[in-house]
């Protein structure tokens, strides 16, 4: 019984000691955001990595998903007779939930993981260290321009797979269910509000700050050579994609309950 | 204003509940090269790590120049750790940027230089390390060991740092390689007329670049001196640790 006690209580103690020092990084990352020197050039380069190149990746994904929406909602709902609202359920799940959740997800596992690994190196080989002695902030060397570009390029990773997730659903409708193509886009036009787009930026800037904390900061605390470089990019992973499904649930029910 | 480049009083520092550091006293003249010589897990690292800022230390006082970096804060220490260098043990060097961006870091992050000029300067501190021009364009991981060193040590001193750190710039490398490590350590901190601090456990490497000897154990300093001092001390400790004998009174815990 003592030795249960004992375990839970060193369990608990390790888990508000991470969460301590989990709050300081974010305080450190964020003060650094906004005080100069600022390296536009790392930011750049960041831009492209987690921006440009995850460009395939969440296109095949948000087209797939746009697809599948379509054939389920046709079949669903054919039996009520109500198969003109495959444009609008297309619309609505894509853009508030399925286009933002996948850019998110991939973004963890192809970003979040290099991220990770790339910093968690660093560390273990003093590479931080070595930033140091050379005057130069390894926060705002590494993770400023990191998590400034998660925040700013998700949202726009996201408006893509948005268009892309319905155009996946149009041409399911079109050329497999044998829709009307200028119907089809007329009630999707219809039935767009500003709220659609708004809760995908919303969402993906939220996501993409979780997504480069979570890698800098794993990879910032690793320890202990190859093996420490190898937990630190499960646990940006793991501990990103998690974090992503909560918090996508909670922005929903921020927006669309009332 | 003392001649001391480095000044450092009873500094401690523990990680949980084991003291690393337990009153260490140092000076380094200007100019001096001092080895700070111990066996492996004595704190050596941590000790320069404290001095350049990267660990607090729990208490005492280092001074650099007259100046107490640890009662001052981060941002006016900034102006003390510039004037420092480090070589790294592994070398530590960038490997998502090339041979020269390596060297040059610290001239354009900090000194602003515009790139031309730093390469040019990067190319020309190579060369004092006896490395070719043509390495500049390499990644730091086409390269052996002995010239990954000798780029760390090009990046250290291209700064033209006050005080350059090396973290045992011996171990890995063959003994000639050693050796001319050693000697490019010499010229290269004679050349720039810095103060060196280095930790090395390597004996021939210590013997070779230093002014002055102290001895680290348990987390105090418990001997120091020159190197003919060094072979005739009585200390039992010094006597064991350079002669590299597993009998006498440092017991190494397993």
């Amino acid at each position: 019984m003592e030795k249960f006690l004992r375990r839970l209580g060193k369990t608990g103690v390790t888990f508000i000691c991470r969460l301590g020092e989990l709050s300081l990084f974010i305080g450190r990352a964020l003060y650094n955001c906004m005080t100069p020197p600022f390296y536009f050039k790392l930011l750049g380069r960041q831009f492209l990595d987690i921006g440009f190149y995850s460009l395939p990746v969440v296109a095949l994904t948000t087209i797939f998903a746009g697809m599948v929406i379509a054939l389920q909602t046709y079949s669903g709902f054919s039996s009520y007779g109500a198969e003109s609202a495959v444009a609008a359920v297309v619309l609505i799940s894509v853009t508030r939930e399925l286009a933002p959740v996948f850019c998110g997800l991939m973004v963890a596992g192809r970003i979040g993981a290099a991220m990770a690994a790339e910093i968690g190196t660093m560390r273990v080989t003093e590479q931080i260290d070595a930033l140091t002695t050379l005057s130069t902030n390894p926060f705002k060397y590494l993770v400023t321009p990191r998590i400034l570009a998660g925040i700013i390029v998700l949202p726009l990773l996201v408006i893509v797979g948005d268009i892309i997730g319905i155009f996946g659903g149009y041409v399911v409708s079109i050329y497999q269910l044998d829709f009307n193509p200028a119907n089809y886009i007329n009630s999707t036009i219809d039935e767009l509000q500003t709220i659609d787009i708004v809760t995908g930026l919303i969402k993906g800037a939220v996501f993409g700050f979780i997504i480069s904390l979570m890698g800098c900061y794993n990879g910032y605390k690793s320890r202990g050579g190859a093996q420490g470089v190898g937990e630190a990019t499960t646990n940006a992973v793991v501990t990103s994609s998690i974090l992503i499904l909560i918090f996508n649930y909670i922005i929903t029910g921020m927006l669309f309950t009332k | 204003m003392t001649e001391n480049k480095i000044e450092i009083r009873g500094l401690h520092k523990a990680f949980g509940k084991k003291k690393v550091l337990d009153g260490v006293d140092i000076d380094v003249k200007k100019g001096e090269s001092l080895v700070v010589i111990g066996g492996s897990g004595t704190g050596k690292s941590v000790l320069i790590k404290c001095i350049q800022g990267i660990l607090t230390p729990d208490s005492g006082s280092i001074k650099i120049d007259d100046v107490d970096i640890t009662q001052i804060s981060h941002k006016e220490a900034e102006q003390s750790y510039a004037k420092m260098g480090m070589l790294f043990q592994g070398a530590a060097l960038f490997d998502s940027l090339k041979v020269w961006e390596n060297v040059a870091f610290g001239l354009i992050e900090n000194q602003k230089m515009p790139r031309r000029e730093a390469k040019t300067e990067a190319i020309r501190v190579l060369r004092q390390v006896g490395l070719a021009p043509d390495v500049a364009d390499l990644s730091p991981s086409e390269l052996s060991g002995g010239m990954q060193k000798r780029v760390g040590l090009a990046r250290a001193i291209a700064t033209k740092p006050e005080i350059i750190f090396f973290d045992e710039p011996t171990t890995g490398l063959d003994p000639i390689m050693s050796d001319v490590i050693n000697d490019l350590i010499i010229e290269s901190v004679k050349g720039i007329g810095a103060t060196a601090l280095t930790i090395t456990h390597d004996m021939a490497s210590a013997r070779k670049i230093a002014d002055k000897i102290a001895m680290l154990y348990k987390g105090k300093i418990i001997w120091q001196g020159t190197v003919k001092e060094m072979d005739k001390t009585d200390n039992p400790y010094v006597k064991q640790f350079i002669k590299g004998s597993s009998q006498g009174p440092i017991s190494v815990e397993v």
